[in-house]
């Protein structure tokens, strides 16, 4: 039988992977956009993981809460760097110091 | 048995699915393997019971947020093999950092695993109803005891949309868009003349 052990264990994991991916992408925003996007998926796993092991479902609906937030982050994210590689023409993360407030 | 198999398997394609999301050459591959990865952790929610959120998963981060990323990574022209040139020189540090991360949440997880630290039960008021579905279950909390909670991610939705729209959105000049008012205030009077032109002679515009 599968316990609530396996779940945690899958999600750090995946965390470990979603930071993992922070690291050797860190010049590529996009990739590291997608990368917050699978440590918030690890997230919503042990959230709903606990919230089923636990019979309560409060879990469930603060990984909405947490769905709702990783939505609105991708869409700020992505049209920043739409904007900014519109007036840089590259998005290499390195040159974001140049922006100077 | 199957419950066991399942699980395996959605874990298994969704880490693979999140390795190559992050070590993918090219971002359109990576967006494609970061799809992969967030079916399968819809597969793993639905094992769990949670069938509300796996398709929420499902419709949000597939339908909405993989696209998203999708255009803006096929809109913008990027040279993709500018941004991986520090990528072997992250890779030693990047796994160091990733190997300490894992060892303290595995040992985090086993200490739990002893009954060092007590997690508490839950008090019962949001308990899972036995005789009504998940998504049932789930409107009757949303609208009565996280109704504000809920009206605040309506709102930070609102905020994110109008957020995006205000930044991208630009005035280009040159443009000649059509000018409601000044066509509504246009009469006849100004706009057409009568002639009578004599015979022979040519009328000037």
């Amino acid at each position: 039988m599968i316990g609530i052990e396996h779940y945690v264990a899958v999600s750090s994991i995946l965390f470990v992977l979603g930071v993992l991916g922070i690291f050797l992408n860190r010049k590529n925003v996009i990739v590291i956009l997608m990368a917050i996007e699978l440590i918030l998926l690890s997230v919503n796993l042990n959230l709903v993981a606990f919230s089923s092991f636990l019979q309560d479902l409060t879990g469930q609906i603060f990984a909405m809460f947490v769905l709702t937030v990783a939505a609105g982050e991708a869409a700020i994210g992505l049209a920043i760097l739409v904007i900014y590689f519109r007036d840089r023409g590259t998005i290499a993360v390195d040159d974001v110091n140049r922006m100077k407030g | 048995m199957i419950q066991l198999f399942a699980f395996y398997l959605f874990a298994a394609i969704m880490l693979v699915a999140a390795s190559l999301t992050i070590l993918s050459r090219n971002p359109v591959h990576s967006v494609l393997w970061l799809i992969v990865a967030f079916f399968n952790a819809a597969g793993l929610m639905v094992l769990l019971g949670a069938e509300f959120i796996a398709m929420l998963l499902v419709i949000v981060y597939v339908g909405a947020v993989a696209v998203l990323f999708l255009f803006v990574v096929m809109m913008l022209d990027i040279d993709f093999a500018e941004l991986r040139a520090g990528f072997i020189r992250n890779f030693p540090l990047g796994i160091l950092l990733a190997a300490v991360l894992a060892g303290e949440l595995l040992l985090g997880l086993g200490a739990v695993g002893k009954g060092g630290i007590a997690l508490g039960t839950p008090d019962g008021s949001a308990a899972v109803p036995a005789d009504i579905s998940n998504i049932q279950a789930i409107g009757q909390l949303l609208y009565t005891k996280y109704l504000f909670l809920f009206e605040a991610a309506g709102i930070i939705l609102l905020v994110a949309m109008v957020g995006a729209i205000v930044l991208t959105h630009r005035k280009r000049p040159g443009v000649r868009g059509q000018n409601v008012p000044r066509q509504n205030a246009r009469r006849p009077e100004e706009a057409t003349v009568n002639m009578q032109p004599e015979v022979g002679k040519g009328v000037q515009l």
